[in-house]
């Protein structure tokens, strides 16, 4: 790191976070507890990915079809290489290891050679002194296209000829569970569809590559999960893995958008082959096309049930457009099957989940995986089996509320916790904000529909609300061996953490924080930065790394206290049991021997240090008819959603939107907050604005300017409450919090404006024309 | 030279005629968009930030001439809010407070997007345009100077120096949908002023042509339906014929922000609005709390 | 490549030398005068994570024309607080009350919101929407950044110190 200046990745985050601290008081587990990062971060001072800087380094950027689909017939890169300032430019001619890469399977390309198959599929990458110069070099590379119509319906590439060696089906999971014939008197039946989300991190993609003297490559990036980015770029450079450094830069945001390799594998191979240091940092409309999005999808489902909504059978097909390339789509295919009947107790099921390759961009990971499509569906069946009852809508939802003991789609019998029926009467049972008569904000122009467009008068808007249930799983499944490592070294009586968990935003240094104070009774743990000297902590995402790491984390803390404990007990002859860590000592709690040794002074010439592998319990691949114990765990949450609505115009203000979610237990109550508001504004935004908008296969709005997500004037207020039901097998009985609120936000807003307007809406983002009836 | 700051109006001609292809730098809202795009690459710039009479606005008689560099939030923020309020309604729709800040008049006539927010106020208030150039300083009516989307009958060496608009102490409106409750572009949009003096209705629609356009059967069916004294509606039915004549007026596209038909609907029920609003019992509508 | 210019940043005076004409002043602020903590997200000032203050008016530093912005006095993030171990109240706020998640709009939040406090004392819920409707937040949903709003009112109201 000896290149990079000290601006970057040093332990002035640490000092600060000190600084902090002392500001802001201090916190275990359970209570607030102040992110270590918060200081530097609110003060511009925190080096972001993209804040980063090298003595010669020199700025790499991408080229990128414009076609969907096409045949390459040539590419010249000689003008560009003869421009003045630039240094290097690569193509796959040039990728000295595997030429393919991805995130599950190795199926993309580093850079296109024959076939492009997406519109912005990487095609070369220069090196150049000035960003300017990097973009002109791009401009005069020469790609002789052939360009070829690209297949854009996933129901037409079922049937199409190949459009990658591997098929155009990236998974067909089939479940059958009970009785396929079995069918209840009271039948629905709908289909929905899905736009393409996109994540739409704040921090677009960066990272600096720099060449070592080792032949291999230091790599400074933000991504999710190091290790896996850190065998793909050794794979593509020919190099063995430990030569192949990567260092967590600052992270702005991911959602699941970081999950894959963007830049990683270009800018290394840049660095190595320029000899210097390579930055790298998307511009918007580059993140929007060199990152997966949420699948699109259109899903068909029909529900039985007796007369009093009791669900007899469900039936269900979705499909999930996953673009050119695998990326994740295998394991979303899945997660929206399994989970496509929501936690309602679902007897009889046949449902045919499908996930298709296409030249439109590569979908895969975005926050709620595959949850959020099904759950637009099957909460909209809901609303309709309860009023084809006649029965109350929340009421249903009770009637069918899956408890443990119960089985899911999978027929896995949930053995955690999963209080399903408990969100919902919490949920239900939140104030209603004032009504719209009285509402003071609804007084403003400013706070109707519409915003500062002042189009709506106050007797133009009516009020609806809506209801809506959702569950996901937590950690990855279906047999894969999930685990994390983490440190504890305490000497000089400084407790230091260290894991490769990628920190992007949620706080997971503050949790290492937390669960250091708490299993050693210090104020001061450090938090060292991630890399990949450690072993790998895998990915920041599926709800996992509260568990996952927060428990390697709580692990090698324990077993540092261990050998504290049992050191000071056999120096004191004292007995273990009665010695306790507070306060920065090791003090005797009850027995005969008095003990109070510092830390600081016990560990100011010998340290103690574990480091540990922390694992989940084993899961197993599903069957032939999607049955076996895939999952690990499940979490529930429930959202009601109040919106005004101007129907002559087809505008939204989401004014309120109560939750209550299955969280097992809060470990930092801000923190937790900050999760649930941050997943509704997202799902929000994917009700009534976001949408990656295709033509041709192309992006059409990959800017903020057209592509939409909420503001401040767009974000409802959010009423919570806790569902605190420990998880047996979770460390602290935590489960993960990000996911559940961006997957019932979404139908509940939906069904809101329904309620308001009558019209049937079945497909997101709910856009003016689809609410005043002029969708044609 | 690279950028050039003119202090005066003569300045920024001579250097328009010096430089043809300098690109000229308002609030930048528009072409540093542009340039970080790699879309355009200026090979010199006159910057128009330092030229004082650009900056400021005075009254004549019952019009006021309002300076080219006068941003969004000095029309929101200043007594010019109180004399147009047409104009600090357009301008509370723009972008966020940066944008406002930094955003000017000037800039939005220059770009003559059809999305421009302060284009349909001023096609509304019968304003025109004030041009300075080689041959000395001349006017056009807002209708012709935009001339198509992004195209404008500015000359070559001309430099846009402000508008002229009327004081009418009547009731203005702007009104804008877009997909989002704040900082969004207009899917469409429009702009209405009620002159109670000379008895003239004036409208202006933004996001539904090529430019923005005038509604002249709409505004003539609506003076005839106030009731001049009282500045109401004789028949307040006669809004909803007004939107119609409106959406008459109007010549849509579908594109990526929204269809042809809902934009056509869309300024029906806002023109609808708009003068069911400035007709109503009561004092006009200025409320622009910035 | 430009003459040099010169710029006055947080009350300091740096000379710009080798620049591009088309630099904004966000580039040069970060690449250029070691300044990175104003972010680029957009560079189509539609995310606020680059907000300065120019000549004492809130702007996005992308859509600035560097070289323009000669004579004018530049104030970003990091010359809000006189001492780098300080906090403004406004950042203290900030990291009180949890409105940091990722952090990479936090920059221009807090400019925002010091631009707003500084013109109105004790905003009303929709000023404060409206008055960060210009700075996307992709963590937070904004709820803690209202709550951070409130707090930071609050201080300077004397009501909580």
């Amino acid at each position: 790191m000896s290149t990079v200046d000290d601006k970057t990745v040093d332990d002035k985050t640490v000092d600060d976070a000190t600084a902090a601290g002392a500001r802001t008081g201090r916190g275990a587990l359970g209570v607030d507890a102040p992110r270590p990062d918060g200081g530097p971060k609110v003060r511009g001072e925190f080096a972001f990915s993209g804040d980063l800087w090298a003595d010669d380094m020199v700025w790499g950027a991408t080229l990128r079809s414009p076609h969907a689909s096409a045949r390459i017939r040539s590419i010249d890169v000689s003008a560009a290489l003869a421009l003045p300032g630039v240094t290097t430019v690569v193509t796959a001619d040039d990728v000295p290891g595997s030429k393919y890469y991805g995130l599950e399977h190795r199926d993309q390309p580093v850079f296109a050679w024959e076939q492009v198959r997406y519109a912005g599929e990487p095609v070369a990458a220069v090196a150049a002194d000035h960003p300017e110069t990097a973009r002109r070099a791009l401009a005069a590379i020469v790609v002789d296209y052939e360009v070829t119509p690209p297949v854009l319906d996933p129901e037409e590439a079922l049937t199409a000829p190949d459009l990658h060696p591997d098929g155009n089906t990236f998974r067909r999971l089939l479940i059958n569970k009970g009785d396929p014939t079995a069918r209840g008197p009271v039948v629905v039946e709908g289909t929905y569809e899905l736009g393409m989300q996109d994540q739409a991190f704040m921090g677009p993609e960066a990272g600096l590559a720099s060449p070592a003297e080792d032949g291999g490559i230091d790599l400074i990036v933000s991504t999710q999960w190091l290790h896996n980015d850190r065998d793909q770029i050794a794979e593509a450079l020919g190099l063995p893995p430990d030569k192949v450094r990567l260092t967590l830069g600052g992270v702005g945001g991911a959602f699941g958008g970081r999950e894959d390799v963007s830049l990683q594998i270009h800018a290394s191979l840049l660095a190595q082959r320029a000899g210097r240091p390579v930055k790298m940092v998307y511009s918007r409309e580059e993140s929007f096309l060199g990152h997966v999005h949420r699948h699109p999808g259109r899903l068909w489902m029909r529900h039985s049930a007796d007369a009093d909504g009791t669900i007899v059978s469900y039936e269900a097909r979705i499909v999930l457009d996953g673009g050119a390339y695998r990326s994740s789509s295998y394991h979303v295919v899945a997660n929206a099957a399994c989970f496509s009947a929501g936690p309602y107790n679902t007897p009889n099921a046949v449902v045919e989940g499908l996930g298709v390759r296409t030249n439109n961009p590569p979908c895969g990971a975005m926050r709620g995986f595959g949850a959020v499509q099904v759950c637009f569906a099957h909460e909209a069946q809901m609303d309709e089996l309860a009023d084809a009852c006649g029965i109350d809508r929340v009421e249903l939802r009770l009637r069918n509320a899956m408890a443990p003991g119960d089985t899911l789609l999978t027929g896995q019998v949930v053995d955690g916790a999963l209080p399903v029926a408990e969100v919902i009467r919490a949920t239900a049972a939140l104030p209603l904000p004032e009504p719209l008569a009285a509402d003071p904000s609804a007084s403003d122009p400013m706070g109707r529909p519409g915003g500062a467009g002042r189009t709506t008068d106050h007797g133009d808007v009516v009020r609806g609300t809506g209801f809506a249930v959702g569950f996901k799983n937590l950690m990855y499944a279906e047999g894969y061996d999930d685990d994390s490592h983490a440190s504890c070294h305490l000497e000089g009586g400084i407790v230091t953490v260290t894991c490769a968990a990628a920190e992007v935003g949620q706080g997971f240094v503050t949790l290492c924080q937390q669960i250091g104070r708490e299993v050693l009774g210090v104020d001061d743990v450090v938090v060292a930065p991630a890399d990949t000297a450690i072993g790998s902590a895998g990915s920041t995402s599926a709800s996992r790394q509260t568990w996952m790491s927060g428990g390697a984390v709580e692990k090698a803390c324990r077993s540092v206290r261990a050998q504290v404990l049992t050191g000071v007990a056999g120096a004191h002859g004292a007995e273990e049991a009665d010695l306790d860590l507070v306060g920065g000592r090791v003090v005797a709690r009850s027995g005969a021997v008095p003990v109070d040794v510092a830390l600081a002074d016990l560990t100011a010439d010998r340290a103690f240090s574990d480091s540990v592998r922390f694992q989940h319990r084993t899961t197993y691949p599903l069957d032939a008819d999607g049955q076996g114990d895939a999952h690990v765990s499940v979490a529930c949450a429930a959202h009601r959603a109040v919106v005004d609505v101007d129907p002559e115009l087809g505008l939204v203000r989401v004014v309120q939107i109560a939750t209550a979610q299955d969280v097992g237990k809060v470990l930092n109550p801000t923190a937790a907050i900050g999760q649930v508001e941050g997943g509704i504004a997202q799902g929000v935004g994917l009700a009534v604005m976001e949408e990656m908008l295709l033509v041709e296969g192309r992006p059409r709005n990959p800017s903020f300017t057209d592509y939409l997500i909420p503001t401040a004037l767009d974000v409802p207020d959010v009423l919570i409450d806790w569902i605190e039901v420990p998880e047996p097998e979770a460390p602290f009985g935590a489960k993960g919090i990000g996911e559940p609120p961006v997957i019932s936000s979404t139908p509940a807003v939906v069904a809101a404006i329904r309620a308001a307007t009558g019209r049937p809406l079945v497909r997101v983002p709910v856009r003016p024309a689809d609410i005043v009836g002029l969708d044609g | 030279m690279d950028v050039v700051l003119p202090t005066t109006v003569d300045e920024v001609v001579a250097a328009r005629v010096e430089q043809p292809a300098a690109a000229v730098l308002a609030g930048g809202t528009d072409l540093m968009v542009a340039v970080n795009a790699g879309a355009t690459r200026p090979e010199a710039v006159i910057a128009l930030r330092t030229v004082a009479e650009l900056a400021t606005w005075r009254r004549e008689d019952d019009h006021l001439v309002i300076g080219a560099g006068v941003t969004y939030g000095q029309l929101l923020r200043s007594e010019l809010a109180e004399l147009v309020p047409g104009l600090a309604h357009a301008s509370r729709t723009v972008g966020s407070p940066q944008i406002r800040n930094a955003g000017t008049i000037g800039g939005n006539l220059g770009t003559s997007s059809p999305a421009g927010d302060a284009l349909p106020v001023l096609v509304a208030l019968g304003a025109t345009v004030e041009l300075a150039g080689p041959d000395g300083r001349r006017s056009l009516p807002m209708v012709e100077f935009a001339t198509g989307p992004k195209r404008t009958a500015l000359g070559p060496a001309e430099v846009i120096t402000g508008v002229r608009v009327p004081v009418t102490g009547g009731a203005q409106q702007y009104r804008k949908v877009g997909v989002r409750n704040a900082m969004v572009i207009a899917v469409a949009s429009v702009a209405l002023s009620v002159d109670p003096g000379d008895r003239r209705v004036g409208v202006g629609l933004g996001s539904v042509g090529p430019v923005p356009l005038p509604a002249p059967e709409a505004s003539a069916f609506a003076a005839d339906a106030i009731d001049w004294a009282t500045g109401t509606l004789v028949d307040p039915a006669a809004a909803r014929r007004f939107g119609e004549l409106v959406a008459a007026a109007a010549s849509p596209i579908d594109d990526h922000r929204s269809t042809a038909a809902y934009r056509r609907h869309a300024v029906a029920v806002l023109a609808e609005r708009s003068l069911r609003t400035a007709c109503a019992p009561g004092a006009p509508d200025r409320e622009v709390a910035a | 490549m430009t003459a040099p210019y010169v710029l006055t940043v947080n009350g300091t005076e740096r000379t710009v030398e080798d620049a591009w004409l088309g630099e904004s002043l966000l580039y040069v602020l970060r690449e250029r005068l070691g300044l990175p903590g104003s972010k680029s997200g957009c560079e189509q000032g539609e995310c606020g994570s680059c907000s300065v203050e120019v000549d004492g008016e809130l702007v996005c530093s992308c859509l600035v024309l560097a070289a323009s912005a000669t004579g004018t006095a530049i104030t970003t993030v990091e010359g809000l607080q006189p001492e780098r171990s300080d906090f403004t109240d406004v950042q203290q706020a900030f990291v009180d009350e949890g409105a940091v998640q990722c952090g990479f709009c936090t920059p221009g939040l807090v400019m925002a919101v010091h631009d707003l406090l500084n013109r109105t004392s004790e905003p009303s819920d929709l000023e404060v929407r409206e008055a960060i409707s210009g700075n996307l937040c992709r963590c937070t949903g904004y709820g803690r950044v209202f709550a951070a709003v409130e707090a930071a009112v609050a201080v300077r109201r004397g009501v909580v110190s």
